[in-house]
């Protein structure tokens, strides 16, 4: 075998995301790997790309093992990435993408002539003809750009090429193009590590398919010999690990009603109620636009049409601050880009949002964070005067909760509240969650995680491509259903 | 380096600046041949430090927490300086309303800088660098000479009285401070300015007006700078239209000092009043030893050089 993973484990703080993959493939393949969010797809890409080190696990190429430290180590073995995020510069044109580094030189100067000939070469050579060499990145539209990244990769002939996602953004012609560029490097012996959402290209194009499941090795299957519905009900899987809460018997009244909302290009005409002591939660796939839609509802982002009622009345919130007042709180996606204070230490982040009135009472303030993380049991326990970063990811998000409890918001929304938190904090959560809706208060709840996203609500909406696809009673349906709905399978 | 943690607060760049000041005023006599710690030469000192570093590097703190900068600031002191000289001398009005006319010029610059910076997303350096060059331009519209305000003693009262052996000009200097350690502590808008230079998303999602933040920031630097040129023009009794050139590097060199991040969200109004004593001791002792000017830039960039490597060794930890 040309290349061998064993037991490959990683950790990211107290989160386990890979379990001991073990994988091997040969030259002149295209092994498609699948999975559901948070399947470990990206990390595994990631240790093959050198991006992240491995906790443990060898890896081995030509029967030799592989030491990747860096991004430029895996390069040099000869294994290439292309990301679902572009690396190009945007400023520089497509032939200076190309040869970046490698640009032809006459008498001192780039020798813009040869440099471009050659790029055009390039392009022609891997069947992106329609793409023009002189335009500058940013004038590209994104398909255009994924097929330059694509060629760059491709420059240095690599021996095993890695593409996450690469057909996300491209469509009719150019997805031809892609797949037939897919077949001739595996004719030609390249091994493809072909990442994918879309079962039906991925049962056309690759001659193995690796299902992951929670950081761990679910199954190994002939595409001849699989239907897209026995994919996904590997992909959904079974776990048994947290302990959820029993689900809430009697609802109040709709607190916020969403009519039409849309954004161009990330969601477009959704419509739901949400009901007091709920808990809804809203699935969907990485990109599926869940983020955008409860953060327009939440008044970070305009919304372009459509409308939001909060108790019966009309709202329009042009900013996060209407929104709080009408008893809106959002825990953000990513607690470190967008929920927390980073530097500032927990009592600052956890009064942050309740800073009211001229003066500051301090004392108040300690009380209050204090409460905080008593009741949350934040730790350290003396966390009060350590900076946000210094605390665990778990506990981080226990920060970023208490803010907006302080709130006290009577809908809460809560945007991958889990994401890269241990199991203990886990349970915590989905603990307090309980108690909120239980409490009265409507609860909206992004999550990637199936089992979550089933377990922990009452009612489950499932998005797809910006649209609202499916409304399904949580406590009748099963993982297979919604992630069906997610990816398309049932129309 | 060992760190010194006081309740969970490495005080360890705080503790080593005051040695420094300690050491300072130690070896000063010494080296001055006793004329250091005379009262007129202290006096003098605390006079000199007063618009520069001192009110500046508070106005300017409160830009740096946010992240950003003010280059404008020495152009502002001229400008509130020369305003205040020609509303007295020319316009023939009362001192106290060329004074208050001079601080409320400084308080609109700060405005506009504030204005286009938050509004329109731009730049701090390079709205700041076009704003110092226009001010300092107008500032020989209104005046091309250089204006006596000798005629009118009561103009240099403020800048030259001492009650109590302490300059008045230094005790106004000090309640700023004080003033600013309320503000920037203890209202939700001074911690909203120091929050949105640590995150400027999380605040504005936090409901946090991230624009009234900055445009705050920008009108307080802008007031202690109208503040420092009407002190500093009192003093002077004749003031040049090129008045308080490059005076923003040596306001930021005391924030800097006195442990400010200039990416924003961390600094202090105790650290920031260290380092305006740490360059103002140093300015006071190199000119009592006739040290030539050049040598003092020298030492003085060498201090910043120092004193930034002994700050960030306490939060090389985070990576």
């Amino acid at each position: 075998m040309s290349l061998v993973l064993r037991d490959i484990r990683k950790s990211y703080g107290f989160a386990q995301v890979l379990h001991g993959i073990n994988l091997s493939a040969d030259y002149g393949q295209v092994v498609a790997i699948v999975g559901a969010n948070g399947a470990g797809k990206s990390t595994l890409i990631k240790i093959l790309a050198g991006a992240v080190t491995k906790d443990s696990g060898t890896l081995e190429m030509d029967g030799t093992p592989l030491n990747l430290k860096e991004p430029r180590d895996s390069i040099n073995s000869g294994i290439c990435t292309v990301y679902q995020e572009l690396s190009l510069v945007p400023e520089l044109s497509v032939t200076e993408n190309l040869l970046l580094g490698v640009l032809p030189m006459r008498g001192g100067f780039i020798d813009w002539k040869t440099a471009r000939v050659r790029a055009k070469k390039i392009l022609a050579s891997v069947g992106f003809n329609s793409v023009d060499e002189t335009s500058k990145i940013l004038d590209l539209p994104i398909a255009k750009q994924q097929m330059v990244e694509i060629a760059k990769a491709l420059v240095s002939n690599p021996k095993i090429l890695i593409l996450d996602e690469p057909s996300a953004v491209l469509s009719g012609s150019d997805l031809d193009s892609l797949y037939s560029l897919v077949r001739r490097l595996r004719d030609q012996g390249t091994l493809v590590l072909y990442v994918s959402h879309r079962l039906q290209e991925v049962l056309d194009l690759a001659d193995r398919i690796v299902i992951l499941k929670d950081g761990s090795f679910v199954a190994e299957l002939d595409p001849k010999e699989v239907t897209e519905d026995e994919i996904i009900t590997l992909m959904a899987g079974r776990k048994i690990d947290v302990i959820y809460p029993k689900r809430r018997e009697s609802f109040g009244r709709i607190t916020l009603a969403a009519e039409g909302l849309t954004r161009v290009g990330e969601f477009k005409d959704v419509s739901f109620g949400l009901r007091a002591g709920e808990v809804l939660s809203l699935f969907g796939l990485v990109g599926a636009g869940r983020s955008e839609l409860v953060e327009a509802i939440f008044g970070a982002r305009r919304l372009q049409s459509g409308s939001v009622s909060i108790g019966g009345e009309a709202k329009s919130f042009n900013s996060p601050a209407k929104a709080i007042e009408s008893g809106l709180a959002l825990v953000t996606e990513n607690r470190q880009r967008t929920g927390l204070v980073l530097m500032h230490n927990v009592n600052e982040n956890v009064n942050l949002a309740t800073m009211r009135g001229f003066f500051l009472s301090l004392s108040e303030r300690r009380n209050k964070s204090e409460a905080m993380i008593n009741e949350f049991s934040i730790q350290p326990s003396h966390c009060r005067v350590m900076e946000a970063w210094q605390l665990s990811g778990g506990n981080q998000q226990k920060v970023v909760i208490s803010k907006w409890l302080l709130t006290n918001p009577s809908i809460l929304i809560l945007d991958e509240p889990t994401r890269g938190v241990d199991m203990a904090t886990r349970a915590e959560i989905y603990q307090k969650i309980d108690e909120l809706a239980s409490s009265g208060i409507s609860i909206l709840m992004v999550s990637s995680d199936l089992t979550e996203a089933i377990s922990m609500a009452d009612r489950v909406l499932v998005m797809r491509e910006g649209c609202l696809v499916k409304e399904l009673n949580a406590a009748d349906t099963d993982e297979e259903e919604v992630l069906a709905y997610a990816i398309g399978g049932i129309k | 380096m060992k760190k010194i943690v006081i309740s969970g607060k490495d005080v360890t760049a705080p503790i080593i600046l005051t040695l420094v000041i300690v050491v300072l005023a130690l070896i000063a006599n010494p080296l001055t041949s006793g004329v250091f710690f005379t009262s007129a030469n202290l006096t003098n000192l605390m006079r000199q430090m007063t618009t520069i570093p001192g009110l500046l590097s508070l106005g300017m703190l409160f830009v740096i927490l946010t992240g950003g900068i003010d280059l404008s600031v020495g152009s502002v002191v001229g400008f509130s300086a020369i305003i205040a000289a020609t509303a007295t001398v020319h316009w023939g009005l009362p001192i106290w309303a060329a004074f208050l006319l001079g601080i409320g010029t400084g308080a609109f610059w700060g405005f506009v800088n504030g204005f286009i910076i938050a509004r329109f997303k731009l730049a701090p350096f390079v709205v700041t660098l076009a704003m110092m060059t226009l001010i300092r331009g107008l500032i020989y519209v209104v005046s091309e000479m250089s204006i006596s305000t000798r005629a009118f003693p009561a103009f240099t009262t403020l800048g030259s009285a001492v009650a109590f052996g302490i300059p008045i000009s230094a005790m106004i200097m000090v309640a700023m401070f004080i003033i600013g350690a309320i503000f920037l502590n203890l209202t939700p808008l001074g911690r909203s300015i120091i929050a949105i230079g640590g995150n400027r998303e999380t605040v504005r999602l936090a409901g946090i007006s991230v624009q009234k933040g900055i445009i705050t920031a920008y009108v307080i630097s802008g007031i202690c700078s109208g503040l420092g040129g009407i002190l500093l023009a009192s003093r002077l009794g004749n003031i040049q239209p090129s008045l308080g050139g490059a005076f923003e590097l040596d306001a930021i060199a005391a924030c800097v000092i006195g442990g400010a991040s200039l990416s924003g969200g961390k600094g202090t109004i105790q650290g920031t009043l260290l380092g305006v004593l740490i360059l103002a001791v140093m300015n006071n002792l190199l000119s009592l030893r006739n040290v030539d000017t050049y040598w003092q830039w020298i030492l003085k960039g060498l201090i910043i050089i120092i004193v930034v490597l002994i700050h960030s060794s306490g939060s090389k930890k985070r990576g």
